[in-house]
């Protein structure tokens, strides 16, 4: 993970070519309350162990990539579109 | 046994065999006033100043690992008070403060070497920048100086002046800045808070936090329960898993950042320096080593260990600053996890739980506050009220749209 | 009482005899030889001194592991510290001096601290120099930092070059000692793309060092015979002199190659050092095993040294380290050593064996003392005797050199860099490799094997499983008869009490036992507290060749097994790794890229004076004949701008074009302000937030078509603000049709302002753009006399009616060119980014001086922006909290100082008249100051607490870090034209 990451778009490219934005959080309906959108700018899960977490490929396709691995051992589960991922999650609701 | 030429002189003639324990390695009672979990600087300065600051002694501090075995003992040793928030710059010149009496307070030396903090910047509008944050300190009271290019020469003629991509035009100085001799800070406070009475229980580790009505009655540990009428979470890059067994939510994100040393060399660089163009620091230990570090690795981490990109990186912004040091060699690479809060600020409060306190998200910049910290830890454990100079480091101020952002780069805690 | 070369044997090339110095006296030695290997040919025995007592000291080891003969190799800006004498390659005009010593490497005053040191045990500092208070900095300080440090760097630009690289292979073999040939050489030809690194000059590792017949050849010959077939193999690279010192995550290896540092002049067109990141599918550590020293009294003298390293200068290098030396052992490895030095006709002493018993082949005549103990060595500089102890008997033995042989510890660095940690094997007596998964095995005598024949076959055999495992057909390696090994089994001997000199484990950094005796007495008690309180195994070695003997001996004196204690962490880097190769080309001016504008050319010619902005190079001011300062340039263009007319580059700021169904409600969302409503051929001002409620950056953007936009960003926040609405696009809203592409490259855009501006601008432009046909905010695409299709925007950085003009990017120094020739009748000048600032802070217009990461819409003025009725744009949702609307925040106002001729700066704050200065009355602070050539005197923006309340209101502008205090009067923040008459013309 921390050296690799397999891009969905361009194939198996090193770190340098990432940029991390930060964890994996839906964005509230417009409509949410106040709390809902503190929750979601301000408080972070934060687990030892499987997390996902946005990858930009900065010098790469420019996609988001929502990474999906282990933060203790650096493990890597998935690598995925961040567009496809949201539509997936977009069903499984 | 308390330290002097004496009992140095006295050591040596007897074959240094007659040294007691620096503290006592006690199992843990059935009951404490406080508990403490967190073994770290920030737990131990706390235990220290309640027994000796607010008179409480029934302490004990419960570290999973060895005392010392977290951030205090993997960093690169920078102390200073340069910031620019109300919220934090009265705070970190109280840790000054007391770093600047740390030695003679408890009867160690840590090494305390106030040589100078120098931050060079490379354009105006960071000169800008820079004077906006060393009025702020200057207005507190606090030593700051302006350096033109030639001021920054003087004191550093080994630094890229002619040939960087982004020349030098000058520096913030703080002078009363320096290094500590890491280690011994966490000894240093752990033998002061043991003597005072306080139990160090290293190997233990919490593995839950008993509440009953809604008040903690104590911590379920693998040397069984142990109960407190208060609980204190100094856990640093753990306070999330620790506090997640008493159900908070907290804006903190774990991440990895890695430190530097090189191999002993005879002194050059006399202050600690950071580079304005990039982010690097370094400053040379009283062993010889250059201690150095840059940005973190960006990832969310639990694992203690960097990687190489960041390594390269750091490197480079270190050979670009001072070309110099191209052919010293580095000696080892250190990762540690941080508690990186969602402002770059620390918080020093109360929780949700009546008996429940918590000081975390020191992001990167824990160890200079070691001092502060503990103390204003200790006088809200003691008196359940904040300290005049932590009052900014509320846990709400996320939810009350207070942030303390010192680098204004908003809610990413990577960014920090 | 010598040391030196052989007649004959050995890998050195005797008829190339290599010219060199140390310490400014000039020495001969051989090509093949190590800068050790060549001093102790040349009887030079002492190479360095130690760190705390600075006692005299030669080499220990013949490798990498040496913590006691490093040199300063080269000079001037060459000069390299803390080099390690035992592997520095010997090239003619090698220039080597000692470290660490004053005056001189034979007399070092420093060594007084040796008669000191019952005062100086492990953790004397933290006990000590406190008193009086003061003193620590004062007098202590200075004084330890005078005496710390190894080496000196000379601090000088590093006239060489550096490189960095990929490699990919299926098999990584790290280490070419028999295990690791053999694994390499099974592996590639079964057709695995494999790579070979060795840290040495030489391949074979100890089949370099053995006195051994491997199928009918010497050791040394085999191994030349499978370098040569590796050698042919196309699936084969081979990577000597490098250095595999870290294991990353995804089986990434980083490694240094020192292509050029066996040479007294590099070629300039080659690298000195490669850094090689080696992805790897496989890996094998075959890095073989360390021999321990043994801990006694004295153990640190000059000439006292590893069996093994004596047999690798003897049958390697063909140097006897003594001409009679002794050997202490609790294993094979001292008597295959007397074995050895005895066929080649040195003397041996005797052989102290501290067991009751062996089957070691005993060389003929040679005394062997079992259950024997040295505990205690005579001499100073050079070891010229022992005292052995047997049975409560001493007895003293003359020898000038000791080969101590204390067992073997498989080197397993590089698998434990991770995370995992070594395990303890009763049965070898030794740490071993943990299991680190599939991919990564130790083969060898680093996975514990005692012979070189079992360490070929242990080569070979995890090859072919691994061949296999990446589906290649196994090769079965055909392993010759090994005739001649010895037994390398030992029976454990931590240390021999009872030593009246001081017992090391830690040469360098002089840790002994009874430091380690202190460290547990005072709770120091964890592994990491004993290394870090008496410094064991913190020296340039890392503990290589002493951590597990401080392991061992702690574990003595709490009465467990080593396996309690554990061992500390093992991390990157396996030996030190300089800055120049980490950091490769990316330095000095190459540090970060260079970017130009379109219009670069324009300016210079036009004689800008240029400056760094983020990775740009910006046009700042243009000088004319006669101009003495910088402001006496920017003052005459910020007047021509307001009275006549001025060109300046902006093609800077960032450019984003948008397509797309819904880019409308795209840009809605993103901008707190209302984007839908935009008209076609229109251009707005709009303001994005952070998901906070802070502002993040502002720019126009223009709708070009019903379906096509393009966005402005401020320079400095471009990339940020395009991977900003990548991740609304791709993350937050993939439901919309929209698509956008950065275009800030494609552009020149150039901002023609002033009141002559529309005349000079008829003059390139065809279309109609007087007031009525191409108002304030127009955006069109617009054709240029001559026929080129242009953006034109109006809108104004300066109050000024102005137009931005952007044209495709090779074409833009062209325009500016024709634009500059239309307005010269008309008395047009070029500006530049200083004089672009004066305009826009006369007109209180806002920058990322202001817009600085803590201020809201309203803090700068913009409340209205806030489109609160639009149903979600970001930001919008937590703008409102208490904090946020505070009555107290620091709002945007204007400032001039009460006397005109008064200056004031950037980066002061604010105090009420009378206050005293504290952070508690701080008022808020200056964002942005220029001299005001319109007005004749300083002018400030500031963010002031409840400034719009306060204007009017006298302040004081407190800059104490330059000594001023200026009274202003807090304005509006609109110097300049407040009824904007200027701009809609």
């Amino acid at each position: 993970m921390a050296s690799l990451i397999s891009c969905p778009h361009c194939g198996t490219r090193p770190k340098e070519e990432f940029s991390i934005r930060g964890a994996v959080v839906a964005r509230p309906q417009p409509g949410a309350k106040e709390d809902a959108w503190y929750r979601y700018v301000f408080i972070r899960d934060n687990p030892k162990g499987r997390y996902q977490e946005y990858w930009h490929h900065a010098a790469g396709c420019r996609r988001f990539l929502v990474v999906d691995r282990d933060n203790l051992t650096h493990e890597v589960f998935a690598v995925t579109d961040a567009t496809e991922f949201a539509k997936n999650a977009e069903v499984a609701r | 046994m308390r330290y002097s030429a004496f009992s140095i002189l006295k050591q040596a003639l007897s074959g240094n065999r007659l040294w007691t324990p620096a503290w006592r390695e006690p199992e843990p009672k059935p009951h404490y006033d406080v508990i403490i979990v967190g073994g770290g600087g920030h737990g131990l300065s706390t235990a220290y100043y309640l027994a000796k600051e607010f008179g409480i002694t029934n302490v004990a501090v419960i570290e999973k690992g060895y005392i010392g075995s977290g951030n205090v003992g993997r960093n690169t040793t920078i102390i200073r008070s340069n910031y620019m928030l109300e919220g934090n710059n009265p705070f970190y010149e109280l840790s000054l403060k007391l770093w600047e009496g740390l030695e003679q307070d408890f009867n160690y030396n840590a090494m305390v070497s106030q040589r100078g903090v120098l931050n060079l910047f490379h354009s105006d509008g960071q000169r800008d920048q820079y004077a906006r944050r060393g009025n702020a300190m200057r207005i507190e009271g606090v030593d700051a100086e302006l350096l033109d290019r030639e001021q920054v020469r003087r004191l550093a003629p080994y630094l890229n002046f002619d040939h960087g991509r982004f020349p030098i035009m000058g520096g913030l100085l703080q002078k009363r800045g320096g290094t500590v001799r890491h280690d011994a800070v966490a000894w240093g406070y752990a033998r002061g808070a043991d003597q005072r009475g306080v139990d160090i229980i290293q190997h233990c580790e919490v593995t839950g936090i008993r509440r009953e009505n809604g008040v903690v009655t104590g911590v379920e540990t693998t040397k069984g329960f142990i109960g407190c009428n208060k609980l204190a979470l100094a856990a640093a890059g753990n306070t999330t898993t620790v506090g997640r067994m008493a159900d908070l939510q907290l804006p903190i994100e774990t991440h990895v950042l890695q430190a530097f040393v090189s191999e002993g060399l005879k002194p050059v660089i006399d202050q600690v320096i950071t580079y304005g163009a990039g982010h690097f620091y370094i400053s040379q230990s009283d062993k010889g080593g250059l201690v150095f570090g840059a940005d973190i690795d960006y990832y969310s981490s639990y694992a203690q260990r960097g990687n190489l990109a960041t390594v390269e990186h750091t490197m480079q912004e270190g050979v670009t600053m001072i070309p110099g040091l191209s052919r010293a060699k580095v000696l080892r690479a250190w990762g540690g996890v941080m508690d990186m809060s969602m402002d770059g600020s620390p918080i020093i409060d109360r929780t949700s739980i009546d008996n429940l306190y918590l000081n975390c998200g020191w992001c990167y910049g824990g160890f200079k506050a070691t001092p502060a910290s503990g103390f204003c830890f200790a006088h809200l454990i003691a008196k359940n009220e904040t300290h005049r100079v932590s009052r900014f480091m509320r846990l709400d101020r996320f939810e009350r749209g207070y942030a303390l952002d010192e680098s204004g780069k908003g809610p990413q805690p990577n960014l920090h | 009482m010598t040391s030196y070369r052989l007649d004959s044997g050995g890998l050195v090339n005797r008829s190339y005899a290599l010219t060199f110095s140390f310490d400014g006296k000039s020495f001969k030695g051989l090509d093949g030889d190590t800068v050790a290997s060549a001093l102790l040919a040349n009887d030079q025995m002492l190479m360095g001194r130690s760190f705390k007592y600075h006692r005299p000291r030669g080499p220990v080891t013949a490798g990498s592991s040496e913590p006691n003969a490093l040199v300063t190799i080269g000079s001037g800006a060459r000069n390299e510290p803390n080099v390690r004498a035992t592997v520095a390659e010997l090239y003619a005009g090698l220039t080597a001096v000692s470290q660490n010593r004053w005056p001189s490497l034979s007399f070092d005053m420093g060594s007084v601290n040796s008669l000191l040191s019952p005062l100086l045990g492990a953790g004397f500092y933290y006990k000590t120099f406190m008193w009086p208070a003061k003193f620590w900095e004062w007098v202590y300080e200075p004084v330890i930092r005078r005496a710390a440090g190894l080496g000196k760097m000379v601090m000088e630009a590093d006239p060489d070059r550096y490189e960095k690289s990929w490699a990919h292979c299926d098999l990584l073999v790290v280490g070419a000692g028999p295990a690791g040939l053999m694994a390499a050489l099974t592996a590639a030809r079964s057709g695995v793309r494999v790579i070979l690194a060795d840290e040495g000059f030489r391949f074979g590792g100890s089949l370099l060092s053995e006195n051994l017949n491997i199928g009918g050849v010497s050791a040394a010959d085999y191994a030349t015979g499978l370098i040569a077939e590796l050698a042919s193999l196309p699936n084969v690279t081979l990577m000597p002199r490098t250095t595999v010192f870290g294991w990353y995550d995804d089986m990434v290896f980083g490694a240094v190659e020192r292509v050029q540092k066996h040479v007294a002049s590099p070629s300039p067109d080659l690298a000195v050092e490669r850094l090689w990141r080696i992805v790897a599918k496989r890996a094998i550590l075959a890095s073989g095993a360390e021999e321990r020293p043994l801990v006694f009294g004295g153990n640190d003298k000059p000439g006292v040294m590893t069996a093994g390293a004596v047999r690798t200068y003897l049958n390697r290098y063909s140097v006897a380290v003594g001409s009679k030396v002794a050997v202490f052992t609790n294993g094979g490895s001292g008597y295959r050593t007397a074995a050895d030095l005895a066929a080649r006709g040195v003397e041996i002493a005797a052989i102290v064996d501290a067991r009751a018993a062996s089957e070691d082949v005993v060389p003929a005549g040679v005394r062997v003392i079992r259950n024997g103990a040295v505990v205690a060595t005579k001499g100073r500089k050079r070891i010229d005797g022992l005292v052995v102890e047997r049975a409560g008997f001493q007895e003293e033995i003359s020898c000038d050199a000791l080969a101590m042989a204390g067992g073997w510890s498989p080197i397993v660095h590089l698998m434990c860099q991770r995370g995992q940690k070594p395990v303890w094997s009763e049965e070898k007596q030794a740490f071993m490799a943990p299991d680190v998964g599939s991919a990564f095995v130790a083969a060898g005598s680093a996975a514990g094997t005692d012979t070189v024949s079992a360490a070929l076959r242990d080569g070979a055999a995890k090859a072919s499983a691994f061949a296999r495992d990446l589906g290649f057909a196994a090769y079965e390696a055909n392993i010759p008869d090994v005739e001649g090994e010895y037994d390398a089994s030992f029976a454990p001997l931590w240390y021999v009490p009872g030593a009246k000199d001081k017992a090391f484990v830690d040469f360098q950094n002089d840790v002994h036992v009874s430091d380690l005796g202190i460290a547990q007495r005072e709770a120091f008690r964890h592994i990491e507290h004993t290394k870090r309180y008496t410094t064991a195994g913190m020296a340039t070695d890392q503990g290589k060749l002493g951590n597990v003997n401080t392991i061992g001996i702690v574990a003595g004196m709490r009465g467990v097994s080593p396996a309690e204690i554990g061992t500390t962490t093992f991390r990157p880097f396996y030996t030190p790794v300089s800055f120049g190769a980490l950091a490769g080309a990316s330095r000095g001016e190459h540090a970060a890229p260079t970017r130009t504008s379109p219009l670069h050319g324009w300016a210079k010619k036009n004689g800008a004076t240029f400056v760094e902005a983020g990775l740009w190079y910006r046009s700042s001011w243009f000088p004319k004949e006669g101009e003495k300062t910088w402001r006496d340039s920017v003052d005459r263009e910020v007047r021509n701008v307001r009275e006549n007319a001025g060109l300046c580059d902006v093609s800077t700021l960032g450019k984003i074009e948008i397509f797309g169904a819904n880019a409308g409600e795209f840009l809605d969302r993103i901008y707190s302000n209302g984007f839908l409503k935009l008209p076609v051929g229109k251009a707005r001002y709009g303001l994005m937030l952070r998901e906070d409620g802070m502002v993040f950056d502002d720019g126009t953007t223009s709708r070009l078509g019903p379906n096509h936009y393009v966005l402005t960003t401020t320079t400095a926040y471009a990339t940020e603000v395009m991977t900003h609405l990548e991740f609304a696009s791709q993350t937050l809203w993939p439901d919309l049709d929209v698509c956008f592409t950065s275009v800030s490259d494609q552009w020149a855009q150039m901002s023609l302002a002033g009141p002559k501006a529309r005349a000079i601008m008829s003059r390139i432009v065809e279309d109609d753009i007087s007031d009525a046909a191409f108002p304030f905010l127009a955006a069109r695409t617009v054709t240029l006399r001559g026929g080129l299709a242009a953006r034109l925007f109006r809108i104004s950085f300066s109050g000024e009616l102005a137009y931005e003009l952007a044209v495709p990017a090779g074409y833009g120094e062209a325009v500016a060119d024709a634009i500059m020739e239309a307005g010269r009748e008309d008395g047009i000048c070029a500006y530049g980014v200083e004089a672009l600032n004066v305009l826009r802070v006369e007109k209180g217009f806002v920058t990322h001086s202001e817009i600085d990461g803590r201020a809201t819409a309203d803090d700068l003025g913009y409340g209205k922006m806030m489109g609160m009725n639009k149903p979600d744009f970001i930001g919008k949702h937590l703008s409102t909290r208490f904090g946020l609307t505070a009555a107290d925040r620091l709002q945007l106002v204007g400032l001039k100082p009460i006397e005109a001729d008064k200056e004031f700066k950037a980066g002061a704050h604010l105090l009420k008249e009378n206050a005293a200065p504290s952070m508690a009355s701080d008022q808020g602070f200056v964002s942005s100051v220029c001299y005001s050539p319109t007005l004749g005197h300083y002018i400030g923006l500031a963010m002031l607490k409840s400034g719009r309340e306060r204007i009017g209101e006298r302040i004081i502008v407190w800059d104490g870090l330059r000594n001023s205090e200026v009274p202003a009067e807090v304005c509006a923040p609109v110097f300049v034209d407040p009824g904007n008459t200027k701009l809609n013309v």
